[in-house]
């Protein structure tokens, strides 16, 4: 018969009765290019369609918090660098707010603005990471090779302020580490400027692309309720259209001081994602100028001089105490007044938070570190089900998972 | 804030004075002491009241006091984007006693119940799923425990011979350094060596 369920010669092909479909059980991962790191999905499919998403995390898990439990504050702030590895100095920032607010320390201004300024170089870093290696999982090579070399470019700004392109260790508590020289915030201005045409070239690339928006439009979406039951934070909720930003709604540092705009989606999938991260740049790009103009006109210290910071270079030289406050400083370390406290920053990704609990000592009693990419992959399960296996990659990439901050 | 913060903590207590065993505003952070048979019904409490809204589960999180009877903190954080209010909860428990999950409220405390399931060894009843989430496969202890050692107990190495990954006890060429730099004038709570022969003489 035409069906093939019978043969000229009166054999049969077609499997007749109830036939038994089983789901296919597939391991996306741990080591797989879209992975972004190493997560292991078990993934259950129907066809091509996810049925069930288990992420297995906990590759990468490091026992950063047990560590931290036995240093001193100072010594576990490079820990905070190699959590969300492509944004470092957001980390940082999370730790110093905590310690500063435990110990009622005032950052001074010059030291603020410098976080400002680079807060926002972490947040531009993060960005053109996430929307070219996203770009690279739904199949295009020349995004990520253009956004790199800006992000080389900011990297050399880390190492011309900090002395490392990756693990800056920069922010320290009460200010920043070393001031910045003029040449530096000179040509920090002169890259700001010229950047949005890089933005625009990416634009170009990207947000009219078919290929693209096949690949990312009405995929991966969110609601306002999934925002609130999985605890998700920055892109990911602004994306369905709440205006939820820390620097705006807890500011923090003077990021109340500053004109910006912050960019919301309307239908909250990854192409919406996509167009804000790319809108958060420019946004970035503009505090940026705005920070070095005030740089300019701040000049001062950039730390504040007390217990918790090293004394001045020429002091060490010429005054005893000096020399024993800085002997002591890392060598035990400074006490931290016993509470607990939770400080949390705008990190490019969403909400990070750091949960101190100090007991008197020079070393936490106990640090719990929050990361935002840890609720958005939590959500995995909820978004990708009833999607395709090959949104599984788009929706790794907009949820900007980095395993650093996830394993810990 | 601290004011909005007291009011707040008052609000709560007097709708809720059975669950709320105290309250405090430190450090502009409001932390509410709940009991732990109370915790569900407290939390969707504040997830729903028109004044509170915590609507986000922001943390779940536990430290570990080995000394206390109630050896374990089970402390929640919850964000109001509403309110722009935060508020931490802290739950006291002993070792044997069980948590009740929060997950039918907030679907996002999951992997952080696993998570401190994991790290403490605090079992959440009525929890869906509750496996080991960041250790190893087959890992045996709660790491985040202050008796458990930060070197753990076992090592991996990949074994020529049998062509695999092997676990072995932890053998460490050197001593894990642990410096005491406490000033001995100040804080620390040991006797210097030969400080104990002072009040032999008398």
């Amino acid at each position: 018969m035409m069906d093939g369920s019978k043969f000229d010669d009166g054999s049969v092909d077609a499997l007749s009765g109830e036939q038994k479909i089983r789901n296919f059980n597939i391991n996306f991962g741990p080591q797989h290019p879209a992975a972004h790191g190493v997560l292991r999905l078990v993934l259950e499919l129907d066809g091509e369609i996810v049925e069930r998403c288990d992420p297995h995390v906990g590759l990468l898990h490091r026992g950063t918090e047990k560590l931290m439990e036995s240093r001193t504050y100072l010594q576990n702030l490079p820990y905070l660098d190699r959590l969300d590895y492509v944004a470092p100095m957001n980390q940082e920032h999370a730790w110093c707010l905590a310690i500063e607010k435990l110990t009622g320390t005032e950052v001074p201004r010059r030291a603020q603005l410098i976080r400002v300024l680079f807060c926002e170089i972490g947040r531009v870093l993060n960005h053109l990471m996430n929307i070219t290696t996203q770009a690279m999982d739904v199949g295009a090579l020349t995004p990520p090779l253009w956004g790199f070399e800006e992000r080389e470019k900011l990297m050399v700004f880390y190492e011309r302020a900090c002395g490392a392109r990756l693990h800056a260790n920069y922010f320290r508590p009460g200010g920043v580490h070393q001031d910045l020289p003029d040449k530096l915030v000179d040509d920090i201005e002169e890259w700001a400027i010229e950047f949005p045409e890089v933005i625009q070239d990416i634009d170009d690339l990207l947000t009219e692309n078919r290929i693209f928006k096949q690949r990312n439009v009405d995929i991966g979406v969110v609601t306002e309720k999934d925002v609130l039951d999985y605890g998700m934070s920055g892109v990911m909720a602004r994306s369905v259209g709440m205006a939820w930003d820390l620097r705006r709604a807890q500011p923090y540092e003077c990021y109340n001081e500053f004109e910006f705009q912050i960019p919301v989606g309307k239908n909250g999938d990854c192409y919406d994602r996509y167009l804000m991260r790319m809108e958060e740049m420019r946004q970035s790009v503009s505090i940026m100028r705005q920070a070095i103009v005030k740089l300019r006109e701040a000049t001062g210290d950039v730390l504040s001089r007390g217990k918790l910071t090293p004394p001045k270079r020429g002091d060490m030289k010429t005054s005893m105490e000096s020399l024993i406050h800085h002997f002591k400083l890392y060598t035990e370390g400074f006490h931290v007044p016993a509470g607990e406290v939770y400080a949390a920053v705008e990190a490019p990704k969403g909400e990070f938070g750091v949960y101190m609990v100090a007991d008197g000592t020079n070393k936490p009693y106990r640090a719990k570190l929050r990361a935002p990419g840890y609720l958005h992959l939590q959500a995995m399960d909820h978004i990708a089900t009833g999607h395709q296996l090959a949104d599984v990659a788009a929706i790794i990439g907009t949820m900007d998972i980095v395993f650093g901050e996830i394993d810990r | 804030m601290s004011e909005d913060l007291k009011e707040l903590g008052a609000y709560i207590e007097l709708k809720r004075p059975d669950c709320v065993i105290g309250w405090d505003v430190a450090f502009d952070e409001l932390t509410i002491d709940v009991a732990p048979a109370n915790i569900a019904p407290f939390v969707s409490f504040l997830k729903t009241d028109a004044t509170c809204r915590f609507s986000t589960l922001v943390d779940v999180t536990a430290v570990d006091y080995p000394e206390r009877a109630k050896r374990f903190d089970v402390v929640y954080h919850f964000l109001s984007m509403f309110q722009n209010q935060r508020v931490r909860l802290r739950v006291s428990v002993r070792e044997d006693e069980m948590v009740p999950s929060i997950v039918p409220v907030h679907p996002s405390a999951n992997w952080f119940e696993r998570e401190v399931f994991d790290m403490f060894g605090i079992i959440f009843s009525d929890h869906p799923d509750l496996r080991r989430l960041l250790t190893d496969y087959g890992f045996r202890g709660h790491p985040l425990r202050k008796d458990f050692p930060t070197t753990g107990y076992t090592e991996v190495r990949y074994d020529e011979v049998q062509k695999r990954v092997v676990y072995e006890p932890v053998q460490l060429t050197q001593d894990y350094r642990q410096f005491d730099f406490m000033s001995p004038w100040e804080g620390a709570n040991y006797i210097l060596p030969g400080d104990e022969k002072t009040g032999v003489d008398k």
